[in-house]
């Protein structure tokens, strides 16, 4: 009895009168009523109207060109002669030609496209050393085991780079030219370098560092992958400072791309020189192309693509539709919801209790 | 304050196992007194107790291999295995492996905080004082180095140490009295005496110290009501049982010493073999939990196996050719072991759809959801210090889906505290007061008490409000003094006087105590008593009576009267009882008074107060002399002693003067009334099952509301064959079943209706109502294979069930048939120890934290001070929990079907290669640190409704009872969801990226900058869901909500900045990415479309159910909104009481009384203690006496055997010590009063 008098004067076991332990914490509690909702529906399908609408415009003012060499024309022959896989060291050239029916203004990429292609394939991606690419001189000498099988050749030397990304690297080689209508030929000038990510280029790819090796020296012990004809020091004859595993052709090649059929950039006209000042003029051109990738193996095709880009990108008709359709379906969705609204809900019909 | 030293006794409830020690099964025990070399040699335990489960060493390796056991670590557990096997490892082994250990390493601080507050009672348990006779001295030892065969002291109200044989103690002949409060829940003292060879040590230490005897006895078990043994002591053999046994746990009362020699220490007592673990209960919730990710499974293996047989075609038709193109010579070997490795990649992959987080996170959410429980001031009882407590910290969501209340009567709904509240005295009745124009006055807190002043010896905390009263006494009405006398007279209550005046009345019965009190305050105060005397002091005068004889109270007579002889020499009995019976043995003259009175006492009873009436007789001495010299025969007969009493009792007790009745007010809890009204809005059938008699427990339903006088029937089923009973129940479910046949049609509607009550639901909601009052012996009948479920379907019919005279056993096995038969969640809520078994055998158990002792506390889930707390529980916390619980579940599963079924979708295009869409920190992080706390905040702190209009619309609860927030059917619409959201998630990008390239020209199709972009619409199509999910923002929500999409940001330029990557070069490949991509506006434009896409739907879906079809929860937060903008308005919910015409009963105690024990004088101080000369008894008395007081610690053992264990029930094998079956189907109780 005692105890539980002593009880009534203390209450040392009250709990505290917080409002976050009573759970009455300040709060906002939204709830979806017609004044909120509606308008947001309203709102969105306008919103996805309006971005339609500015993405289609755009798109429409870009241009486009695909044109798929895998067998066509002259380029049958070079395309049966790497069936045979024992011929790969054998040079094959052929040529395209096409036709661009109007003068396309402003910047023009050319791409390579590939088809059916996978560079997502799990076991492929993983098959590269980031940090053999990134000039580690340890990784160089002895790359990751998730490049096996190709991280060693036959003779047990290391392979740089080593994978099979870098090992399945894409080695046509193209020259456009213009054949004006004088029936004179000039070349169409590209800047292959600069086509890559800012970051791919300083930062994940880099040389082994040397103060005054030269590459050849670095690379010494090295054996070049399997497929490739040429070591990676010697990759672009042009410029020195562009080989190694600072390629620019690698580096694009190396970031692998998502789905099956992709393409990447391959150069980006040189408005310098007349006429493409103002980019390429309407006309005949011609594509000599150095054909050296096999497809046929995975039916395969490979295509050029020459296209111009906008604000958003290039040529993509996806994203606008995309946004009309949504814009379209918001919008209907929000007459209806109006509809039974003001049927059933305004009234409070189901709102009695 | 007893549940704080309780806690000190039981220091861990249920965590342990009563394990016996691996040295062979103890067949016999074998104590030697003061010898601990003998003891030493059987290796009993000491009295150290351990609850701890580990140490500082073994805490690592045990904790371990405890959360290794459990099925979901095991499987993440096996998962890194497989990502150990570069074949087959999809995934690095980072991305499961920080999951587990952050998960791991949660538990384990749980599981070493929770044994560290285990050793530290463990600790304080241990270090308690006692005295130990050691070498011949009483020596302060502390509790853990006390040892099997020493004997210890005992002081009053200490803790008995350990499991003790009471040797010898203060009070005459060995006699002690204990409180087994904490042991069994019963309040009234318990009387334990020594065997007279070892009480003749009395406290004489040296031949304690001398004293070598040897206890030989059953090995240590659980039977909290049993003890088999001898003690062989100077070559005699003393058969010892139960009566001479001091449990630890129990107190020591009224003794104010004794002498005990332990038995069992330790783990080994007799309390800490009840200690079992408590059978692990588990939520609805929880076991759907499990079967929906056991499905999960089952999905997770065909969507394996469908991406297996996938990459086996691709394999033979594309992959071929490509790994031949490649010389990839490896892979080309067979498109079905490809198959079979990509199956298991794929589970690895696919494993986030059974995220490691969510157990941890339902754990947390409980454990928060606990937390607001024990913190809610509005169930803190201030009065008893008590906040509300949560026990158990897993079944919170189930509060929310209670749809049965199994409640005990006493101590529950009532306070078990008895009020003298009205009288009437001779055809007057006093009690009631009444203004100037005569209406009677409601008596509140305010009304002023009767000034009894006058008295110096009152007991302050009476309370009496009708002054009337107190002026008779003063005009010196005889009648009215007649009646307080005999009050003071008649009963069985003894007396005890600390200092001058401070009077402190030990009453077998609240009943009998409110009764005494009365008349103490009235002037008639109960003063002294020995055996044959009764002192009295009558307005300040002492008068002393001679105590001539005691007429006990038992159940068949029901009625206890006293003869007496006042000073002046008039032999006068005294008589009170239930008034059917004394209105029977009336004289005839008294018929008219009877008929006032009759009315006086239905006028009582419709208000639920419990009568007795009183009469008194006169005595010619020389009928009594003769009738005495009979009952002096007859009760040294020997045969049928019992009968031929009984007869001698009623012979005298015949053509008796009624004086008048008295009404004593059963207090029911604060608030009953009122929290059964709305429990029942919130369609949960509370059932009450109560030890008490069929009339106190109606009277009770009474005063409760849950019978009323306008309900159409109420069924009272009482047979006593299985005939009989299945006869009343059948035609109680026909008569119930006819007139609402016809209803049936409508039936449904009106359930409907009813969901959307408001405060009219009051008046109209069952049209016919009717209420089932089953007795216990039929009880036992219906309860039987072949009419358990009639006797459902009729109780179920019923707005109100009642069962009276219940034992423990059969309220377990009526919440066991509910919880069999009807697929509904039940709660039982209890006070005393006759309702662990029923607290342990429903889905929720609930303890009142009262006067009955701990046993329901320890034993329950949720304990609090006041029945009415259990609205606030159920309606508010259970509600909440529930709704934050489903809402939680279904977000959870619909976020990680959205975040990995992008990986099946992508399967297709990647040539089934189980290439991840994510990046590798993506995976790891998503689940625990991307989208985990938003999800927990709004389970935390979530409220659709807030607290106020919970309690205010019961019927808010419906939808828990109908599980509607999560089932099945809810998983499957939210994983669909979740596949649909994954599925806009991966084509919505896949189509823009298709021939995207960035304003550079440059390309950003490739599979990182698709990795970044879709890990960023996922996260910010979880985060719009999760606030579409949210309906109470708190500042918490915002934080979260908001820092989540920051933390996101921040870590994903983090693992793709220049400075990690120069660092872990091939741990971070993503280089750059994050900053390439979303630089462009191309990929924002996805972004958004993407969450267009995959939200407006779901804000369409819900808008229109919320217009079409909206839900109560849809229009009471409506409602709240707009009250919230006029300002708060008090409502409350309040119900009118009404009066019944019921009769009540008499209430005693179903006891034997205590009037054997004080005319023997056995339990009586020495006369040293008193101001008054006794006579002494000459020996022949004594001896008698002895045999009488055999007699009856023989009686009450047998009641308390009685407590038999309930080991051929099966339901759990815990602390069912308190459950009573008398055998012979007679119901007894001992503390229901």
């Amino acid at each position: 009895m005692a105890m539980l008098q002593r009880g009534l004067k203390t209450l040392a076991r009250r709990p505290d009168n917080s409002a976050f332990k009573q759970q009455r914490l300040p709060a906002w509690t939204p709830s979806l009523t017609a004044h909120t909702v509606l308008p947001i529906f309203f709102c969105l399908s306008l919103v996805c109207m309006l971005l339609g609408v500015w993405l289609l415009i755009t798109v429409q003012q870009t241009y486009q060109l695909k044109m798929d060499y895998t067998d066509t024309n002259s380029c049958s022959k070079c395309f049966d002669l790497r069936k045979n896989s024992s011929k790969a060291q054998e040079i094959c050239h052929c040529t395209v030609s096409l036709t661009i029916p109007e003068d396309v203004m402003g910047d023009v990429f050319f791409y390579y496209g590939l088809i059916n292609f996978h560079q997502n394939l799990r076991r492929y991606m993983t098959s590269r050393d980031i940090a053999q690419t990134l000039g580690r001189k340890r990784s160089l000498k002895s790359p990751s085991s998730y490049c096996a099988p190709f991280n060693y050749d036959e003779n047990k030397v290391p392979i740089a780079p080593c994978g099979a990304v870098a090992n399945s690297m894409f080695n046509d080689s193209f020259t456009v030219n213009y054949h004006l209508r004088d029936g004179s030929t000039v070349p169409v000038p590209l800047y292959r370098k600069g086509i890559t990510w800012y970051t791919d280029k300083n930062v994940k790819f880099r040389n082994p560092k040397s103060s005054n090796e030269t590459l050849a020296q670095i690379f010494n012990g090295t054996s070049r992958p399997l497929f490739w004809q040429k070591p990676v020091y010697e990759l672009d004859p042009s410029d020195p400072n562009n080989n190694g595993f600072i390629n620019d052709d690698l580096i694009v090649w190396m970031r692998e791309a998502a789905f099956p059929n992709f393409k990447k950039l391959y150069g980006i006209l040189n408005r310098s020189e007349r006429p493409f000042t103002s980019g390429l003029p309407a006309g005949n051109y011609s594509i000599d192309i150095t054909y050296n990738f096999p497809v046929q193996y995975f039916r395969g095709r490979k295509e050029v693509v020459i296209s111009t880009v906008t604000w958003f990108g290039g040529q993509n008709h996806f994203l606008p539709i995309a946004y009309l359709v949504t814009a379209g379906l918001i919008f209907v969705t929000a007459a209806a919801l109006t509809a039974v609204y003001l049927k059933v809900g305004k009234n409070g019909k189901n709102m009695e209790e | 304050m007893a549940e704080r030293w309780l806690w000190l006794l039981i220091p861990w409830r249920g965590a342990w196992t009563p394990r016996s020690k691996a040295n062979g099964q103890e067949e016999e025990r074998h104590v030697r007194a003061n010898d601990r070399e003998y003891n030493e040699r059987f290796q009993y335990a000491d009295n150290r107790i351990k609850t701890s489960k580990y140490n500082f060493f073994t805490f690592l390796p045990i904790n371990l291999f405890e959360q290794f056991q459990r099925v979901a670590n095991a499987y993440f557990l096996v998962l890194l295995i497989l990502q150990l096997i570069p074949q087959i490892s999809s995934l690095s082994w980072f991305t499961t492996i920080v999951p587990l250990v952050l998960v791991l390493a949660i538990t384990a601080v749980k599981d070493a905080t929770d044994d560290y507050f285990r050793h530290k009672s463990d600790q304080q348990v241990n270090t308690r004082q006692s005295q130990v006779l050691i070498k011949g001295k009483l020596q302060n030892e502390k509790w853990m180095n006390v040892r099997v065969g020493d004997i210890i002291k005992l002081e009053n109200n200490q803790f008995v140490a350990a499991d003790l044989l009471l040797l010898s103690s203060s009070e005459p002949c060995g006699l002690c009295y204990i409180e087994t409060a904490e042991l069994d829940g019963e309040t009234n003292l318990k009387v334990r005496q020594a065997l007279t060879v070892t009480s003749d040590l009395g406290t004489d230490v040296s031949r304690l110290a001398e004293f070598n005897g040897e206890v030989i006895c059953e090995p240590p078990n659980n039977k909290l009501d049993k003890f088999m043994g001898t003690l062989y002591w100077k070559d005699n053999k003393f058969p010892l049982d139960n009566e001479k046994m001091l449990l630890r746990g129990c107190v020591l009362r009224n003794t104010e010493w004794c002498f005990g020699m332990v038995i069992f220490a330790g783990l080994q007592t007799k309390l800490m073999q009840n200690c079992g673990r408590t059978k692990f209960k588990r939520t609805s919730i929880d076991k759907l939990m499990n079967t929906l990710v056991l499905w999960i499974f089952g999905f997770l293996i065909c969507m394996g196996i469908t991406l297996a047989i996938g990459n086996t075609i691709w394999e033979e038709r594309v992959g071929r050719n490509f790994w031949s193109y490649l010389l990839w010579d490896e892979l080309l070997s067979s498109p079905v072991f490809s198959g079979f490795l990509t199956f298991w990649s794929y589970i690895i992959i696919l494993n986030t759809v059974v995220p490691i987080s969510l157990y941890v996170s339902v754990e947390v959410l409980r454990l928060g959801h606990s937390y607001f429980i024990n913190w809610d001031r509005k169930m803190y009882y201030s009065k008893r210090d008590t906040p509300a407590e949560a026990r158990t910290t897993t079944l919170n969501e189930e509060l929310g889906q209670v749809e049965f209340i199994f409640s005990d009567k006493t101590g529950t709904l009532t306070q078990n505290i008895m009020v003298f509240n009205k009288c009437s005295i001779n055809g007057k009745t006093y009690g009631d007061i009444y203004d100037e124009f005569g209406h009677k006055v409601d008596i509140t807190e305010k009304t002023p008490c009767v000034d009894f002043s006058f008295n110096p010896l009152m007991d302050r905390k009476f309370r009496f409000h009708d002054s009337s009263l107190v002026e008779a006494i003063k005009l010196e009405e005889p009648l009215v003094q007649e009646f307080f006398r005999l009050l003071a007279l008649c009963h069985t209550v003894m007396p005890e006087e600390r200092s001058e005046g401070e009077l402190v009345y030990q009453a077998q019965s609240p009943d009998e105590g409110a009764l005494v009190t009365a008349a103490r305050n009235f002037g008639f105060v109960f003063r002294a008593r020995t055996p044959e005397t009764i002192t009295l002091y009558e307005m300040g005068q002492p008068v002393t009576y001679q105590l001539l004889a005691i007429l006990d109270f038992n159940n068949v007579r029901k009625r206890m009267s006293v003869i007496v002889k006042n000073p002046k020499g008039q032999i006068k009995l005294y008589s009170k009882g239930a008034d059917t019976i004394l209105f029977d043995r009336l004289d005839p003259c008294n018929e008219e008074l009877m008929y006032t009175t009759s009315e006086h006492l239905n006028e009582f009873a419709g208000e639920g107060l419990r009568t007795l009436a009183l009469a008194y007789k006169d005595l010619d001495e020389d009928v009594f002399d003769e009738w005495m010299k009979k009952l002096l025969f007859v009760s040294t007969s020997l045969e049928n002693r019992e009968e031929r009493l009984g007869a001698l009792y009623e012979e005298i007790e015949q053509g008796l003067m009624l004086l008048g009745a008295t009404a004593i007010e059963d207090k029911l809890q604060e608030g009953v009334p009122e929290t059964i009204a709305c429990l029942t809005l919130a369609n949960i059938k509370i059932w009450v099952l109560t030890g008490d008699k069929l009339e106190t427990a109606m009277n009770i339903g009474y005063s409760c509301n849950m019978l009323r006088d306008d309900m159409n029937e109420v069924f009272i089923i009482s047979g006593h064959t299985s005939l009989e009973v299945q006869q009343e129940l059948r035609s109680a479910k026909e008569r119930i079943m006819g007139p609402s046949r016809e209803k049936l049609g409508s039936g449904l509607d009106e359930d409907k209706t009813d969901m959307y009550g408001s405060d009219s639901v009051f008046e109209e909601t069952i049209i016919a109502e009717y209420a089932l009052i089953i007795n216990g012996h039929s009880l036992a009948h219906a309860l039987e294979a072949d009419l358990e479920q009639m006797l459902l379907d009729t109780a179920c019919l019923c707005k109100t069930v009642i069962c009276c005279r219940v034992t423990p056993l059969q309220k377990a096995q009526v919440v066991e048939l509910v919880k069999r038969h009807k697929r509904a969640v039940t709660l039982a809520i209890g006070d005393g120890a006759n309702d662990v078994s029923m607290i342990k055998t429903a889905h929720i158990g609930v303890g009142i934290s009262g006067q009955e002792g701990m046993q329901a506390v320890l034993a329950s889930d949720y304990s609090f001070a006041q029945f009415r707390y259990l609205q606030r529980l159920l309606l508010v916390h259970g509600r909440w929990s529930y709704h934050r619980m489903c809402t939680f579940l279904c977000y959870f599963f619909y976020k990680n079907f959205a975040f990995t079924l992008v990986h099946f979708w992508f399967g297709f295009l990647c040539g089934f290669s189980a290439q991840t869409v994510y990046d590798q920190w993506f995976i790891t992080l998503f689940n625990i640190v991307y989208t985990s706390l938003p999800v927990l905040a709004m389970g935390l702190f979530d409220q659709d409704v807030n607290e106020h209009h919970s309690l205010r619309y019961p019927s808010l609860y419906r939808p828990g009872q109908l599980n509607l927030m999560f089932n099945k059917r809810k998983f499957f619409t939210c994983t669909l969801q979740g596949i649909c959201t994954s599925f806009v998630l991966f084509f919505i990008p896949y189509g823009a990226f298709f021939c995207a390239v960035r304003d550079d020209g440059s390309h950003i199709s490739d599979q990182q900058a698709f990795a970044v972009t879709i890990a960023t619409s996922l996260v910010i199509v979880v985060s719009v869901q999760i606030g579409l999910d949210t309906n109470y923002w708190t500042a918490v929500n915002h934080f979260f909500i908001w820092g989540s999409l920051a933390v996101y940001f921040a870590i994903l330029f983090a693992m793709h900045s220049d400075g990690i990557f120069s660092i872990f070069p091939s741990q971070f490949p993503f280089i750059g990415t994050a900053r390439n991509s979303l630089m462009q506006k191309s990929v924002w434009l996805v972004i958004l479309l993407t969450t267009v896409v995959c939200i407006m739907p779901m804000l369409a879906i819900r808008f229109l159910r919320a217009v079409l079809y909206p839900s109560l929860t849809d229009k009471v937060r409506l409602l709240q909104q707009a009250t919230r903008r006029q300002g708060p308005q008090e409502q409350n919910l309040r119900r009118v009481r009404r009066t019944s015409s019921r009769r009540s009963a008499y209430a005693f105690a179903h006891q034997q009384g205590y009037g054997e024990l004080i005319t023997s004088g056995k339990n009586m101080r020495a006369p040293t203690s008193s101001n008054f000369v006794f006579p002494v008894s000459p020996p022949g008395r004594v001896n008698v006496a002895t045999s009488w007081i055999d007699s009856m610690l023989k009686k009450k053992g047998d009641t308390s055997n009685a407590v038999a264990m309930e080991k051929t029930t099966g339901v759990a094998s815990g602390t069912e010590m308190s459950d009573r079956t008398e055998p012979q189907g007679q119901y007894t109780q001992t503390e229901e009063v």
